[in-house]
């Protein structure tokens, strides 16, 4: 048996109450349409029921990250026993263990990082900000064609370049040093860093930098005195990614770092791993926590500037 | 909004540069000369030089001779370059598209005013900040190993696991699924993009009666698709450059049986292990032009289906 749908004429205002949905203004005048109360009983179900979903997804994505953290204070043999994430017994001696467990400590891995990373961003810092200044404020030739340039260089794949970077690095006795890791920073290798930049100031007023201008300031002025502390947030961006790739940058290390007493955190981590067997998981696990830790402070402090960054610009 | 879109809007201007863009022109060259020199001594020259090499059969211990094509028909009788561009592209192909998809879902979860999205939004993000270090990849070993977490979690419900990451026919499904992982970075920029969309279209949606499905479907991706598009773009851009995960999960190799060989290693391997240079410069040609050649289609593509709101 079917049942002909009558047309009848409706408003539409009755129309959304007769389907429930998009409760308008319920402090309006007037009689409230039925379904009030069920809409709201409705809008309360789909919220729990996301709020399930979400916080089981959550906790299914960093599961693994916890169990790691878990494990590292566990004996080695119930790492490849325990699923759980219920700590029992608390055994430091994994992070003893790790610690020296390489020709060096980790301490000099740390420190060697440390060093690039600082350094990396003073460079970036410093020649990102130069350039996009240039690209932002200054009218000179040829600037579209070198801002094209620019915006492709960030899209090209390095492999391109790397065997010649090597040849060039080798031929300047940088191999075994950090030298290959710092000095390009300084030469806004990291394009994406100008883009950033670029972005940004051409948020800023430019009465600013001209009311400068006229009162006799000089472009170095401006920049410095005007442009760099407007600029605060896209450098804080900046500098926390910087901070994360380049800590976290494997590729690069592997390449130029070979002799274990200039190895930064990564490639210890991996040289630990290939190094030992299974029976070591827990001081690897253990270190791998200490590495972590940097980026996990990062993330809490940051967080505002990296979210910031990757909406407005769409880093990865 | 990005340097993809961006790039795609320059146009070149003709005639004489006026008096006013030659007024800072040399304020703006000393300012852009340490990019200037990174540009050409780091970039431009290199690219060419490897370009050169490419030609040769250089390796760092002896000077290389002019070999001609030799390098490139070489390529297509490797075998094992061929398997890495197929292991590459199923990596490509199928991590990419699920990563998005999963960053598109849980952003819509996320945008309709639900409290605590700045909460979930961090916590979804983290992953990607971590992703690509090697301490994840350690850990992703241990999780996929033998007697590793997700066997121990299948033998609660009596399943007998595989060793995941020894076995070829999944060692490169667990990186994939990595990369999967850190689908954050691409669902902050789907929130943003979310938030563009005026409120107004999905009142009058729901005015005539559109249910969500069709709501999701005539406006949430048209209006999103400039933003699809360029974190498909971008996506595909990057994954074609993974090397660590790989790396570090396949102990260096790429094994088992070449089953992870992605192409940057298998780069890696014959450039700065074997220093195979000349060869190892023509495959980062290739590679330059396999990536030129899936963007270049991206963006033809895009033409029917990426839709423009003004």
């Amino acid at each position: 048996m079917t049942i002909k749908a009558t047309p009848t004429k409706t408003t539409a205002s009755e129309t959304r109450a007769l389907r429930g949905q998009n409760w308008v203004d319920p402090n309006a005048g007037g009689p409230k349409p039925r379904s009030y109360a069920s809409h709201l009983r409705r809008q309360r179900a789909t919220s729990i029921i996301k709020h399930a979903f979400l916080i089981a997804s959550s906790l299914f994505l960093l599961y693994p990250l916890l169990w790691m953290l878990v494990s590292s204070l566990r004996p080695t043999d119930e790492i490849f026993r325990e699923p759980g994430i219920l700590l029992r017994t608390f055994e430091i001696s994994n992070y003893i263990e790790g610690w020296t467990a390489l020709q060096d400590d980790f301490s000099l891995y740390l420190w060697n990082s440390t060093v690039i990373v600082v350094l990396a961003i003073v460079g970036t810092l410093i020649s990102c900000s130069m350039a996009a200044y240039a690209f932002a404020r200054l009218k000179f030739r040829f600037k579209g064609l070198w801002f094209a340039i620019m915006l492709m260089t960030i899209m090209l794949p390095f492999h391109v370049v790397i065997v010649p970077q090597y040849i060039l690095f080798n031929q300047l006795d940088w191999i075994n040093t950090p030298l290959p890791l710092i000095i390009p920073k300084f030469l806004a290798t990291d394009a994406f860093f100008v883009f950033l930049m670029v972005q940004f100031i051409r948020g800023l007023p430019r009465e600013l930098d001209e009311a400068a201008r006229l009162d006799g300031a000089g472009h170095l002025r401006i920049y410095l005195q005007i442009m760099l502390p407007l600029m605060t947030p896209a450098l804080a961006t900046t500098a926390i990614f910087t901070f994360v790739w380049t800590w976290s940058d494997f590729f690069g290390a592997l390449l130029y770092l070979n002799s274990p007493d200039t190895w930064t955190v990564p490639l210890a981590l991996r040289n630990f791993m290939d190094s030992q067997g299974k029976s070591s998981f827990g001081p690897l696990f253990a270190m791998s926590i200490v590495s972590l830790i940097p980026v996990f402070l990062a993330f809490i402090f940051g967080q505002r500037f990296l979210i910031k960054g990757i909406a407005t610009t769409g880093i990865k | 909004m990005s340097a993809l879109g961006e790039l795609s809007q320059l146009r070149r201007k003709r005639g004489k540069p006026s008096k006013e863009e030659t007024k800072d022109n040399k304020a703006a060259y000393l300012f852009l000369v340490p990019w200037f020199i990174g540009l050409f001594g780091i970039t431009i020259i290199p690219m060419g030089m490897s370009l050169y090499l490419s030609f040769t059969d250089y390796s760092l211990i002896q000077p290389g001779e002019w070999i001609g094509i030799d390098n490139y028909v070489r390529m297509f009788s490797d075998a094992r370059l061929l398997n890495s561009l197929r292991v590459t592209f199923i990596y490509v192909l199928v991590g990419t598209p699920i990563q998005l998809m999963c960053a598109l879902g849980v952003a819509i979860l996320l945008d309709k005013g639900l409290k605590g999205v700045g909460f979930y939004r961090s916590v979804f993000y983290l992953p990607s900040l971590l992703g690509a270090s090697v301490a994840v990849a350690i850990l992703w070993r241990q999780l996929f190993g033998s007697v590793g977490l997700v066997n121990q979690v299948l033998a609660l419900f009596n399943i007998e696991g595989l060793g995941w990451i020894s076995n070829p026919d999944t060692a490169l499904g667990t990186i994939i699924l990595l990369h999967v992982w850190t689908f954050g970075a691409p669902m902050i920029i789907f929130l943003a993009g979310l938030r563009q969309i005026p409120v107004m279209y999905y009142e009058a949606a729901q005015v005539d009666g559109a249910n969500a499905w069709t709501r999701f479907r005539s406006i949430t991706l048209p209006m999103l698709s400039p933003i699809i598009f360029f974190n498909f773009v971008l996506g595909i851009i990057g994954s074609f450059q993974s090397f660590t995960q790989a790396f570090v999960v396949s102990g260096g190799t790429g094994g088992p049986a070449d089953s992870t060989m992605f192409f940057t290693l298998y780069l890696y391997q014959q450039g700065f292990t074997r220093f195979d240079m000349g060869y190892a410069s023509a495959m980062g040609w290739l590679l330059l032009l396999i990536i030129g050649i899936f963007t270049a289609i991206n963006f033809i593509a895009s033409k029917f289906w990426v839709f423009y709101d003004d």
